[in-house]
């Protein structure tokens, strides 16, 4: 399925407009139908609670709640699209939000707890990569142990203690004094982050490389493409993302805590294919995985807003990631 | 059925030798009073600070990952540090069943004096109690209770309906005279028996006041994170409240940052379990936290004091009685700023 897909790649540039039609209008459908979703679940809120959802203030809440997770699933999306996996994106988010709210790392101020942040994000990344690309590891083993370890040393750092961050510039840009035209720092954040893997995804030789090493790796080698340096590069991309989502984390809940994060990479991996992300990588849109996160979101704060409780918002999450999966299927037999 | 006869008997018979100690002692302390200048030390009933038999005692408890767990670990070492007569056998602590299990064989087969077990999950680790007790080393059952009597001599632990009761209460003595009252809860693990136990002791409490009710409710996970995300959520919810019950004072510290991201003050906020921060921010009075109920880490510290009495065979300060008892539930304290001075030590990080 796959081959004919990279096949065709090549040729798009040279055939005529007609041939381009049907590839646009397939991702306008996903895509559409994700908008409509949503705008079912909104109104639903709507509906069931005029008063509290509809609202500049719950617009602001849904937002600033999608940006952490929203962060880590455009890494964990360029990854997925690669045809590997990332399952340590909730345990770099752990360790690099409490490496960065040390009391050591707190003397250097604003500047010194986001660069640890990202450091660490990035450092992690860097491990998961070399592990995969050169150390020819299968990335849901190294992952994995990277999962393992990273919440280990997150543990290890805080001896099981919130580390509360002290920083006023840090906990500042949390409070609505520093929200912009009534937009939250976050969200700008998580936007900034957003258009830039899309561009990236789309508009560069990375994005492209990206998806032929996902689609067709032996291929993508055969056409001149350096496979594990670009594998190395996904993993620094996802680490980024979870180092700018630990930052994000702390300014949100004013600590560091070795339970940050907790299952992010799930809840990473079920926005990334409900948006239409295969898990054997060569497909996937930046737009798809964003719409997922907020469709998740989206109906967290349906149910909070109407009171009810936890266990059933986690069965409806199953239910519709069954239910994209199901479709996701429809739409491939219709493309064949 | 053979073997359960076995069993009851070894249970019975380390029972009994606890009770033939105990009347040994009581005859001792019959010996006649122109010898009782003679007495010494180690004959007397009760357990005190003076230096007696020399007890070894282990301690398993879950891994800290969170605040209170941790203080549990630290009370119960800094406890047996002051005593000269305890050797304290830790085990690394760990929340995987089979692993906490395999941690306290290992204690098992260093033939401790006593055990002190703080389960992961207490009914899952059940036999591993009876074993030890079968083993003939008594288990000082630390919470989180065990399935059966049989598995434990001792159980020492806090009281989740007490938590809500006392938080109900004290919200309810601050809004009597407010008609209409609306209160919300932010409650823990809600996969958690303690958590549906705290609920229902907040709930019982409230029906004690007429005037006020609960108007939502909504589950965190006992961290930061969690605690603020709920709470931000809970606030869209109820534009307008009079009190709020959150149940831990971890998940707190994300719940006051959501508090005062919405930039709300217009309620007080009564939290749960008695951190330090919790602590820290009734003591300064400026924001919404006006108190807090305990669920007292120090309990670590008074099982490390019964394993020692029954180490030593003999009953404990302030009761009367030769033995350790079978059963102590903790008060759930209210701790706001008349009395927050006294408890600031207690206060887990």
């Amino acid at each position: 399925m796959s081959q004919p897909a990279s096949t065709t790649s090549p040729a798009a540039p040279k055939s005529d407009p007609a041939a381009k039609h049907p590839r646009v209008l397939r991702l306008d459908v996903r895509t559409l139908s994700l908008l409509g979703v949503l705008a079912a679940l909104v109104v639903i809120g709507g509906i069931t609670q005029p008063d509290s959802f509809l609202d500049t203030d719950n617009l602001q809440l849904v937002l600033t709640q999608a940006s952490v997770i929203g962060v880590v699933t455009v890494g964990m999306t360029f990854v997925i699209i690669s045809g590997g996996i990332d399952l340590s994106v909730g345990a770099i988010v752990a360790l690099a939000g409490v490496w960065s709210t040390t009391v050591a790392t707190q003397e250097y101020g604003f500047a010194g707890v986001l660069f640890t942040a990202i450091l660490v994000g990035v450092g992690c990344g860097l491990v998961n990569g070399v592990l995969i690309a050169y150390g020819g590891m299968v990335p849901f083993i190294a992952t994995l142990a990277m999962l393992a370890s990273g919440r280990g040393l997150a543990l290890q750092i805080t001896d099981g203690k919130t580390q509360m961050v002290t920083v006023p510039g840090v906990l500042k840009l949390g409070e609505r004094d520093s929200y912009v035209l009534g937009i939250p720092p976050l969200v700008m954040v998580f936007v900034a982050v957003t258009v830039i893997g899309w561009l990236v995804l789309n508009r560069t030789t990375f994005g492209r490389r990206t998806v032929a090493v996902g689609g067709n790796a032996e291929a993508a080698r055969l056409a001149g493409i350096d496979v594990r340096r670009q594998r190395l590069y996904l993993y620094l991309l996802s680490g980024l993302c979870c180092g700018i989502a630990a930052f994000l984390l702390i300014v949100l809940s004013g600590s560091g805590q070795n339970t940050n994060g907790n299952l992010y990479e799930l809840d990473a991996i079920a926005a990334a294919i409900i948006g239409g992300t295969l898990l054997t990588g060569g497909r996937g849109t930046i737009v798809g995985s964003v719409l997922g996160v907020l469709i998740f979101t989206t109906i967290q704060n349906i149910f909070a807003l109407n009171n009810l409780q936890s266990d059933v918002q986690q069965i409806a999450k199953g239910a519709i990631i069954v239910v994209a999966v199901l479709v996701q299927r429809r739409t491939a037999s219709t493309s064949h | 059925m053979p073997e359960t006869t076995s069993r009851r008997g070894l249970i019975f018979g380390a029972a009994a030798a606890v009770t033939a100690g105990g009347l040994l002692t009581a005859c001792t302390s019959n010996e006649p009073s122109d010898k009782s200048d003679d007495k010494k030390t180690d004959d007397q009933p009760v357990a005190d600070d003076k230096k007696g038999k020399q007890v070894t005692i282990g301690f398993a408890g879950p891994q800290a990952d969170h605040g209170w767990l941790n203080a549990i670990n630290d009370n119960a070492k800094e406890r047996a540090k002051k005593y000269a007569d305890v050797t304290l056998e830790t085990t690394e602590g760990s929340n995987d069943t089979a692993a906490q299990i395999g941690q306290v064989e290992t204690l098992i087969n260093k033939k401790v004096d006593v055990l002190v077990v703080l389960p992961a999950d207490g009914k899952a680790l059940t036999q591993v109690g009876l074993k030890a007790m079968r083993a003939g080393i008594p288990v000082v059952n630390l919470d989180r209770i065990f399935n059966t009597p049989q598995a434990y001599r001792c159980w020492i632990g806090g009281d989740n309906y007490g938590m809500g009761l006392s938080a109900g209460h004290y919200i309810g003595e601050q809004l009597k005279d407010k008609k209409n009252a609306k209160v919300v809860e932010l409650a823990g693990l809600d996969n958690l028996e303690l958590t549906k136990q705290r609920t229902e002791g907040f709930d019982a409490a409230l029906k004690n006041y007429p005037n006020i009710k609960k108007v939502a409710r909504q589950a965190a996970e006992f961290t930061v994170e969690s605690g603020q995300a709920k709470m931000a959520q809970l606030l869209q919810a109820q534009k307008n409240f009079d009190a709020l019950w959150n149940h831990d004072d971890d998940q707190g510290v994300g719940a006051l940052r959501a508090i005062k991201q919405a930039g709300r003050d217009d309620f007080l906020m009564v939290g749960g379990a008695g951190a330090l921060s919790a602590f820290e921010e009734i003591k300064q009075d400026r924001g919404v936290l006006k108190a807090t109920v305990l669920y007292p880490p120090t309990m670590a510290a008074s099982a490390i004091d019964l394993a020692r009495a029954l180490g030593q065979g003999k009953g404990i300060s302030g009761m009367a009685e030769f033995e350790i008892p079978a059963h102590l539930t903790l008060y759930s304290a209210v701790v706001d700023k008349k009395n927050v001075d006294q408890y600031m030590p207690t206060g887990f990080k």
